[in-house]
């Protein structure tokens, strides 16, 4: 058996998400190898072969690679994936996008957002934005492509000593798509993703304004800051922000939830928190019914009063 | 331009899921569906760029038994101006309905291909990048804009770093996120005159048939189930309790 994984990167730092993806390989068992698609990758490259578990990285650079560009990605993953057994990525939006239209090229269908393996062909997964959890097997006769959960594995640690080969691209760019810009709302707080803490905001802080409450006891507590859709949608915070069904899904050590109703789309994104507390004026707000510590008050008395006693 | 929506029958996404207790999958009987959110909201946005003048029909497009004609004909209400319905009881891959969809695009010439990124049912994501694939084409997926300028379209894309802009030639496959549009109401007159639009019903085989040995589904569990903790006064409290879990 062996496995072919499909790193994540910005084009100077790998994403945590590929050391999750290579813990949930390393389930699965069998030689781990990681492809690189960029442009001047020497540096993602050797940061992916330092990973515990990897056998060899594979750097494919050219211009054309350095746009995340899943028409041009897919075909390098593709073209790669001859002689592996599985074929694996992460399940962020990069992955999303690559992994099944490299599926569709090698004529198979794919595994999403593994969150269990119970064989080398056998995987559970999260299905009704997790209200289910199934059981699926892949058939003997074909490459087991797969996308990884990232909330599900823990990163695989540094200490590795995996070998670095260029791989050459095997296609060309597509000239139908382009690249034009990514425009990202990210500040210096740290990554939602993989923060260990997260304070997410809702609805009823009201507007942007008031959304700086939430950045700010983020900042006492040195955490990510998340938001419900409602936030997103009413657009006090950027997109990149959402927590649940559609927007990412996370797993801190504590996750704070001020001003959230608590629908299932957005418990879905926190279902493997440590610890989640909430606050919320209606006690009966269905945030309650899954939170570990609640404390039914008016965020904009009790938001202030924590950000005080956390001096 | 011809526009095809694919439009999934799913459970409606306010109706709480219960997993069958002999965990063969979950519980749809006497359930309320509708038209999976994120395909409603790609019907939306084709037809705006078809009220926009930037294309002459709007096509929706469901696979499944004779039930999804309740669906197909919600579409034809929004404003769709015929419908095709793919006819199987079967419960199909998504590599097979890419092969479907990629085959009727061929068959009509469309400009688009316009799905929802997912369906929430089995919340698989696949169906939009493999549709692409098979055809070709073009994908953007996650689309929060859609920009249709001549032969090219500019999509703005939600992604984990935040907004990302890509500019394809049609045709092309384009799958909506949530914020590209709220989808309109149906009114009841539209819904009259939805019954009086044209409703193929063409076979899978016409479309190129089965993609081969697909990935088989076993049991079904609830997932483990958080429960309710504990409630505190008020945040002196709150941070205490912390503190004793060893959080702060
Ligand atoms: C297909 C689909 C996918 C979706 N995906 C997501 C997703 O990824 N993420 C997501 O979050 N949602 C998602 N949603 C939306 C979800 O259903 C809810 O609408 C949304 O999560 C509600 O956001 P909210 O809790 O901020 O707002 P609301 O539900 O309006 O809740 C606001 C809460 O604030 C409380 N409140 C008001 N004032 C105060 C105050 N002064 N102090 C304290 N508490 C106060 C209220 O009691 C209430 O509980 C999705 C929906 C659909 C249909």
């Amino acid at each position: 058996m062996s496995i072919l994984i499909l790193a994540e990167h910005d084009g100077s730092q790998l994403n945590p998400a590929t050391a999750k993806t290579i813990s949930c390989a390393a389930a699965i068992g069998g030689a781990i190898d990681v492809l690189v698609l960029g442009d001047a990758i020497d540096s993602v490259a050797a940061q992916a072969a330092s990973l515990q578990g990897v056998n060899r990285v594979l750097a494919t650079s050219a211009p054309h690679l350095a746009a995340p560009l899943a028409v041009n990605h897919a075909a390098e993953l593709a073209a790669a994936a001859d002689g592996y057994s599985h074929l694996l990525g992460p399940s962020s939006t990069y992955g999303k996008d690559v992994i099944p239209h490299a599926a569709a090229l090698l004529g198979v269908n794919q595994v999403s957002d593994i969150m269990a393996v119970d064989g080398p062909r056998a995987f559970k997964r999260p299905i009704y934005a997790g209200n289910a959890i199934v059981d699926v097997n892949v058939p003997d006769d074909q490459i087991v492509v797969g996308t990884a959960r990232t909330a599900s594995w823990k990163a695989a640690s540094d200490g590795g000593s995996g070998s670095v080969e260029a791989r050459p691209a095997a296609a060309e760019a597509a000239a139908h798509t382009r690249f034009v810009g990514l425009e990202s709302g990210g500040g210096d707080r740290p990554d939602l993703q993989t923060a260990d803490v997260v304070v997410s905001g809702g609805r009823a802080l009201g507007s942007s304004e008031n959304f700086e409450l939430i950045y700010r006891l983020a900042d006492k507590l040195g955490a990510g800051v998340g938001a419900s859709r409602a936030a997103v949608d009413a657009g006090y915070v950027p997109n990149d922000m959402q927590v649940g069904q559609t927007g990412k899904i996370i797993a801190p050590d504590l996750y704070l939830a001020v001003g959230i109703s608590g629908a299932i789309q957005h418990l879905t994104g926190i279902k493997d928190a440590g610890t989640i507390v909430a606050v919320n004026k209606d006690a009966d707000a269905p945030i309650f019914e899954i939170a570990d510590i609640g404390l039914v008050g008016d965020l904009f008395s009790v938001v202030p009063e924590l950000e005080q006693l956390l001096d | 331009m011809k526009i095809l929506v694919g439009i999934k029958r799913a459970v409606d996404y306010n109706v709480r899921i219960r997993v069958r207790s002999d965990g063969s999958g979950v519980e749809t009987d006497g359930v309320k569906m509708s038209i999976n959110p994120f395909d409603e909201i790609a019907l939306e946005e084709a037809l705006r760029i078809k009220e926009a003048g930037k294309a002459e029909e709007v096509i929706v497009v469901s696979i499944g038994g004779d039930e999804v004609q309740q669906q197909l004909r919600t579409g034809l209400a929004m404003g769709a101006d015929r419908a095709i319905q793919v006819n199987t009881d079967e419960a199909l891959q998504p590599l097979t309905v890419a092969r479907i969809f990629a085959a009727l695009a061929e068959q009509e010439h469309a400009g688009i291909v316009f799905l929802g990124k997912q369906a929430i049912d089995d919340d698989s994501n696949q169906v939009g990048q493999m549709t692409a694939a098979v055809w070709g084409r073009p994908q953007a997926t996650f689309a929060s804009k859609v920009d249709i300028d001549g032969a090219s379209a500019r999509v703005t894309r939600e992604v984990d770093a935040g907004l990302e802009t890509i500019e394809i030639d049609l045709p092309a496959v384009i799958t909506s996120d949530l914020r590209l549009n709220e989808p309109r109401f149906v009114k009841l007159p539209d819904i009259m005159k939805a019954k009086r639009k044209p409703l193929d019903v063409v076979t899978i085989d016409a479309l190129g048939g089965h993609a081969g040995n697909g990935i088989s589904a076993g049991h079904h569990a609830a997932p483990d189930a958080r429960s309710r903790g504990i409630m505190v006064e008020d945040a002196a409290a709150l941070v205490g309790e912390l503190k004793n879990r060893g959080l702060l």
